[in-house]
């Protein structure tokens, strides 16, 4: 009974002290200003397609140019065993086989580390160990990568020409490269494993202790298999990684391709190679200048894939727990 | 130890089983649980030795003993009692007319008269013209420390050599422009360079990043064109860095190229530039950091707990005022945080900057975003591929400069986002 007498003297009170209330029209009103804004902040989303769209364009554009030159052929391109411009051979497979090589030899060192860091972090540390071995680790992911091309020259190649023999070893070499760009990959293949070892229930691992195994065998045949999508992903991206990084190779690896498997020798991958073409003196149009977009476009659309094989992995194969 | 599905460390039940048949392979399970923590641990322990390495490696060519020579004795030089340091400008000049070719004299001339240049910018030149010191020897911190003999015996078998111990990194190596010559060397172009270049990115990627962030978290709906941003963001992020170097050089460099030299707004010196300029370095690096901004700054907004949003509308806000007014201040410090993060990773990139074109050597500092560029990176880059020792002390201490460059932004992303996260 209250509320309603409230109810009824509401509006006498309020004729008594303001003028009559007026209709008011309560549909939406067009906001002109906010239709601007959201324009704008569309365009500032849209613009990273822009971007892709760009990447694309402009390297199969030049790449284009590269491949219909009269010296270029694509069957060449992509079996010749020698990139000597200067005498119009074109033969990715020298730049492609020491990339691969440096990333092999950087997966090598990044994948076991990097597993054995994660497993030790996420398994085995205490928390207050944990707090503070990750900020140690993150500063080796935040340290510039030119910083690990001088640490690869001046530290790793001598210790390995001092290890194996001055004769062996040459001054740029792609094994040292390789060596170096592992410890660079190295917080991030941990990291990643790292999240996803942790994100393993805690129930799956008493589950196990309480059938009698051991920390080791929870970690290595329970927990491992659990979080095996995350750290394929982390792996894959690493690769993806170790691929497109660039300045490590451009001073450690050496400068003029060169078809060779043996490590210790120079050989100069895709990324170094359009470094050391584009910081001389490169004029537009010129072959030199179409063949970086070339071998840019495949680099692309290797990391690429990779990445997308990376993110599928992620989603098909993730385990839901709850 | 023939059934092994068994589950294993299971107590045996009398009768059933021999204890014994368990014991031998629990101590083996249980070493070997030992010596495989061993083993992970190990490999934490690497990675911190690896760090550790490379820190060590880069304080070692810092400092350590130096023996050069000069081409002309300082000491020669003095005018009336005055020594060189402490002549007029004048009289440096003299020095410097009487000392070097007409054509270099004149070259220099053209460069900037001299009647304009400050005494210590002529000081500079007579050192670097005229005194000449060229590097003999350098040995690293280590060397310098525990094979004293080797350097003392260098210096006693070489008389005319100079030597001394020498920190690479100093206040002159810091406020010095480029040289040719490591003993005079300095970074103080490339650090403002460094500093112009993240200024341009920060203006680019910022507001860019921000806004396409709010988009996709508060306006965009699940449409497919939505879904194509979102999922192409995330491929933009994995894209190496050199690729945006190969853009940068297409799109700044050669197709807007008048718009980055300046020379559509008359700005001089855009004839060299030729669109290899800081604006074109600034926004390439932009390009570069965009997803990550965007991408940090979407985990913010959507920490931003949704009843707040809800009161805001409910008072009658409109769409905007709710993320101006209340979703954006809320988010500020992850996104800040996160945008500082981004930015740290573009002052230590290199390969782009290479591939759009840094410049070799300036010998000015830059003034406007239209001039020639080099960064920190991109010097460090430069002095570690000459073949030279002392070159490698320069990289050495340029690294340092970089390094401690970095700490300081994080050591202030961190003091920011406390900051901000305790008014909030």
């Amino acid at each position: 009974m209250g509320e309603q007498i409230q109810a009824a003297a509401l509006p006498a009170t309020r004729d008594r002290e303001s003028p009559p209330i007026q209709e008011i029209d309560l549909s939406q009103r067009p906001h002109i200003s906010e239709k601007i804004i959201q324009g704008f902040l569309f365009a500032c989303g849209a613009f990273s397609i822009l971007t892709t769209l760009g990447i694309v364009y402009e390297l199969s554009k030049e790449a284009l140019l590269f491949f219909t030159d009269d010296r270029v052929s694509l069957l060449e391109f992509f079996t010749g065993l020698k990139w000597q411009p200067q005498v119009g051979e074109f033969g990715i497979l020298p730049l492609l086989n020491a990339t691969l090589m440096t990333t092999a030899f950087a997966m090598l060192i990044a994948l076991p580390l990097g597993l054995g860091v994660a497993i030790y972090l996420s398994e085995y540390a205490s928390p207050r160990m944990r707090n503070t071995l990750k900020p140690i680790l993150e500063v080796l992911a935040g340290i510039p990568t030119v910083v690990y091309g001088y640490f690869a020259l001046t530290f790793m190649t001598p210790l390995l020409r001092s290890i194996l023999g001055v004769n062996m070893v040459s001054i740029y070499n792609t094994a040292s490269a390789g060596i170096v760009m592992g410890i660079l990959i190295l917080p991030l293949v941990s990291s990643m494993s790292e999240d996803a070892l942790s994100a393993v229930p805690r129930s799956l691992r008493e589950a196990a202790y309480s059938l009698g195994a051991t920390k080791l065998e929870t970690a290595l045949r329970i927990v491992l298999p659990a979080a095996i999508s995350g750290i394929a992903a982390a792996v894959i991206i690493s690769i993806s990684r170790a691929i497109g990084e660039t300045m490590i190779v451009a001073i450690a690896a050496g400068a003029g391709p060169n078809f060779t498997f043996n490590p210790f020798q120079s050989a100069e991958t895709m990324t170094g190679h359009i470094v050391r073409i584009s910081g001389g003196d490169l004029s537009y149009d010129s072959i030199d200048y179409n063949s970086i977009f070339a071998i840019g476009l495949m680099l692309f659309f290797m990391t690429l894939t990779l990445n997308i094989i990376s993110q599928r992995i992620v989603r098909r194969f993730r385990e839901v727990y709850e | 130890m023939n059934d092994t599905r068994r589950p294993a460390g299971l107590a045996p039940i009398e009768g059933q089983y021999d204890s014994g048949d368990f014991e031998p392979r629990l101590t083996q399970r249980h070493r070997q649980g030992v010596v495989w923590q061993a083993l992970f641990l190990a490999s934490t322990l690497i990675g911190i030795v690896a760090l550790s390495a490379l820190l060590y490696n880069i304080f070692n060519q810092a400092f350590g003993y130096v023996a050069y020579k000069s081409e002309l004795n300082p000491a020669s030089l003095a005018v009336n009692g005055v020594p060189l340091q402490q002549l007029p400008k004048a009289e440096l000049v003299n020095i410097l007319q009487e000392n070097v070719s007409k054509g270099l004299f004149r070259r220099l001339e053209d460069d900037q008269p001299f009647a304009q240049r400050s005494r210590k910018d002529v000081y500079d030149l007579v050192v670097q013209y005229v005194v000449q010191y060229k590097v003999e020897e350098a040995w690293t911190l280590q060397e310098s420390i525990f094979a004293r003999d080797q350097v003392m015996q260098y210096a006693s078998k070489n008389p005319d050599a100079v030597l001394r111990f020498v920190s690479w990194i100093n206040p002159a190596f810091i406020t010095s422009q480029q040289s040719s010559n490591p003993i005079e060397a300095g970074v103080l172009t490339a650090i403002l360079g460094s500093l112009w270049t993240i200024a341009i990115t920060i203006l680019f990627a910022f507001p860019v990043g921000v806004g396409a962030a709010i988009y996709l978290e508060e306006y965009a709906l699940d449409t497919p064109i939505n879904r194509i941003i979102r999922v192409n963001i995330n491929n933009l992020a994995g894209v190496p860095s050199i690729i945006y170097g190969m853009l940068g050089l297409a799109i700044f460099v050669r197709l807007l190229g008048p718009l980055t030299s300046g020379a559509i707004f008359q700005a001089g010196k855009s004839a060299t530039s030729n669109g290899r300029t800081i604006l074109s370095a600034g926004l390439t690096l932009g390009l570069l950091i965009l997803p990550v901004i965007i991408i940090n700054a979407q985990e913010a907004i959507k920490a931003v707990p949704n009843s707040l949003r809800q009161a805001s509308f409910g008072l009658g806000a409109t769409k905007w005022q709710t993320v101006w007014h209340h979703v954006l201040p809320n988010a500020l410090p992850g996104i800040l945080t996160g945008t500082i993060l981004s930015v740290s990773r573009a002052i230590g990139e290199t390969a782009p900057l290479v591939v759009v074109g840094a410049a070799t050597f300036l010998n000015f500092l830059p003034e406007s975003v239209f001039a020639k560029f080099t960064t920190l990176p991109i010097q460090i880059y430069q002095w570690t591929s000459r073949p030279q020792d002392e070159f490698r002390n320069l990289a050495a201490a340029a690294i340092i400069v970089l390094l401690i460059l970095l700490l300081t932004l994080n050591a202030s992303a961190v003091l920011l986002r406390n900051r901000l996260s305790r008014r909030i």
